[in-house]
């Protein structure tokens, strides 16, 4: 489908839903998702992400507020709106008793596809998620990763522009999260707009390219992740040594601990560089086998921002 | 969506229905035939044959339209409301809530899936009663109208029973404590000329009685209740259940938070 690319995938405009029983769960928020990005609703528990994607997809009732997606207002637009959207719900939500083909068929049925076309892209599409051979299979038959493996083949049946994911690897082993973010790279490279929220935020730090923390109803910050991370005022990293040392060197505008003989933690000052501190190390003869990051950096910009 | 797309759309929910009462078609089709079989050899045959003729039809063939609608009745309820449900309790309504599909087809989904079944057991069991006796068709095109109309009818009632719903206990309730003594009380196993003033009176705002009546019609010739009031008591009912069930859906009533 040809769209103008400078209409925005997503437009939110002043989104208020208060709940039966007074709790507001959103309190006026306003984003725009561009075409092709890889956007990353980021919050913590109860701060109003799924009330968002609710709403969006018609699951939610919202209070006011406007929603458009691909230019296509829900409220005026509904059935356009809804066509160019995909949903990977947190929960699984399908009938376990029926087969998955069958699962996959009936959705598109839902979209209008023809039974003949529908039957090919069940077939394309449970390929590419290494499905098909468990087309027959109900959903009790199947693992966990499978499973969502199969909530993201009913979302993209009808070929959405816009796909949202809403924790979709939450539960999964590593190997699974990891083949998965593979797919949504290549389905993001395909020009499709992502949506994903994420309790992992090493995973939005690898897919993402914009993010938008939301915290008690407000986004707090929607920005691209290149400039958040710049926010990180201070990182601290592990250093692993070949050999052991005795005590930690003692280095201008670094604050370093030696956690055991052949461990250092290091946290640079402000206006030191990496290549500096290693500079000294040299000079002190110490020398470096590896490094990481204490912990990830948006986790820690993350806490950071969401504890103020 | 074009009326071709909303088409496919109808076609996928009926036959989603039509395969999920088909799968588990012991739990749904075969009890109903062993229900009426016994009601047949019981009332019918047991202690029918030691009755007068009722209206000048013998008290099995006198019932037999009443049993049939007592099948119709309950299952095109049954379907819909286990159904609605089902999809709400795990949550795979949201397949269908986020598709374009506009709420009446929805609504005319479910409906499909509940006439099917009620159509389904009304034949199943008119065919059993060909074991028990002679069955007389007086008005095919009234017993079909009245069929259909009952079976949308019921099903309307168990969608609105199953938007309301919140535990599976909610869904027995209704068929419980309402539909089965509405229906023994519709006239399906005497004449409500049988009754003292009072509860003929009271009767009369049985809605099923209309039902049971305008089949009896249709199958032996013979009324309690004139026809057209009959059918158009029944097409309001479904005129106003069919608002009712939109009007939920259209809030999201039960169904969107």
């Amino acid at each position: 489908m040809q769209m103008n690319t400078q209409i925005p995938a997503l437009k939110i405009e002043n989104l208020v839903k208060r709940y039966k029983g007074g709790f507001q769960a959103l309190n006026g928020i306003s984003f725009k998702v561009s075409q092709g990005d890889f956007y990353a609703l980021l919050g913590p528990n109860g701060a109003g992400k799924s009330t968002t994607i609710g709403i969006i997809c018609s699951l939610v009732n919202k209070t006011s507020g406007s929603v458009e997606v691909f230019s296509h207002n829900i409220d005026e637009n509904f059935a356009q709106a809804k066509k160019l959207i995909g949903l990977v719900p947190q929960e699984f939500n399908f009938n376990s008793f029926e087969p998955i083909l069958e699962i996959v068929k009936y959705q598109a049925g839902y979209y209008g596809i023809q039974a003949n076309i529908a039957k090919e892209k069940a077939e394309y599409t449970l390929n590419i998620l290494g499905l098909w051979e468990k087309r027959k299979s109900t959903p009790r038959e199947l693992s966990g990763g499978m499973k969502r493996r199969l909530m993201i083949a009913r979302a993209l049946i009808h070929d959405p522009q816009l796909l949202i994911l809403d924790e979709p690897t939450a539960g999964v082993d590593i190997e699974i999260r990891r083949s998965m973010w593979e797919l949504l790279q290549k389905l993001n490279d395909d020009g499709r707009t992502i949506i994903l929220t994420t309790h992992y935020l090493e995973e939005a730090e690898y897919l993402c390219r914009n993010i938008g923390i939301i915290n008690d109803g407000n986004i707090i910050i929607d920005t691209s992740l290149r400039e958040l991370l710049d926010q990180l005022k201070k990182e601290t990293f592990i250093v692993y040594l070949k050999n052991p040392i005795t005590a930690a060197p003692d280095i201008e505008n670094v604050s370093i601990t030696l956690t055991d003989e052949r461990t250092l933690e290091i946290t640079p000052k402000e206006n030191q560089t990496l290549e500096l501190i290693f500079s000294d190390f040299a000079k002190l003869n110490i020398q470096i086998v590896s490094m990481r990051n204490k912990s990830n950096r948006l986790e820690e910009l993350f806490m950071d921002l969401v504890n103020k | 969506m074009t009326f071709a797309e909303k088409f496919i759309a109808l076609r996928a929910i009926f036959i989603k229905e039509i395969l999920r009462f088909a799968r588990i078609w012991v739990q749904t089709i075969v009890p109903s035939i062993i229900t009426v079989a016994l009601y047949f050899i019981i009332f019918g045959n047991l202690i029918g044959s030691q009755l007068d003729n009722v209206k000048g039809h013998s008290y099995i063939n006198y019932i037999i339209p009443g049993m049939i609608m007592m099948s119709i009745i309950t299952n095109s309820y049954a379907n819909v409301v286990s159904s609605f449900y089902s999809s709400k309790f795990q949550k795979h309504i949201e397949e269908m809530l986020i598709s374009p599909m506009p709420n009446y087809i929805i609504i005319w989904g479910f409906l499909s899936g509940g006439i099917a079944r009620g159509l389904t057991v009304g034949i199943a069991v008119t065919l059993t009663a060909t074991f028990f006796t002679e069955l007389q068709f007086q008005n095919i095109g009234l017993l079909l109208l009245v069929a259909l109309l009952t079976c949308i009818l019921f099903s309307l009632a168990g969608l609105i029973n199953a938007i309301f719903a919140n535990s599976f206990d909610d869904i027995s309730l209704i068929p419980t404590f309402v539909l089965t003594p509405l229906t023994y009380l519709g006239g399906i196993f005497y004449s409500i000329d049988m009754l003292p003033e009072f509860w003929r009176s009271v009767s009369y705002a049985n809605p099923i009685l209309y039902m049971v009546d305008t089949f009896r019609t249709g199958m032996i010739g013979v009324n309690d209740i004139n026809t057209y009031l009959s059918l158009t008591i029944i097409l309001s009912f479904v005129i106003v259940l069919y608002i009712t069930a939109s009007t939920l859906l259209n809030r999201g009533s039960g169904i969107r938070s």
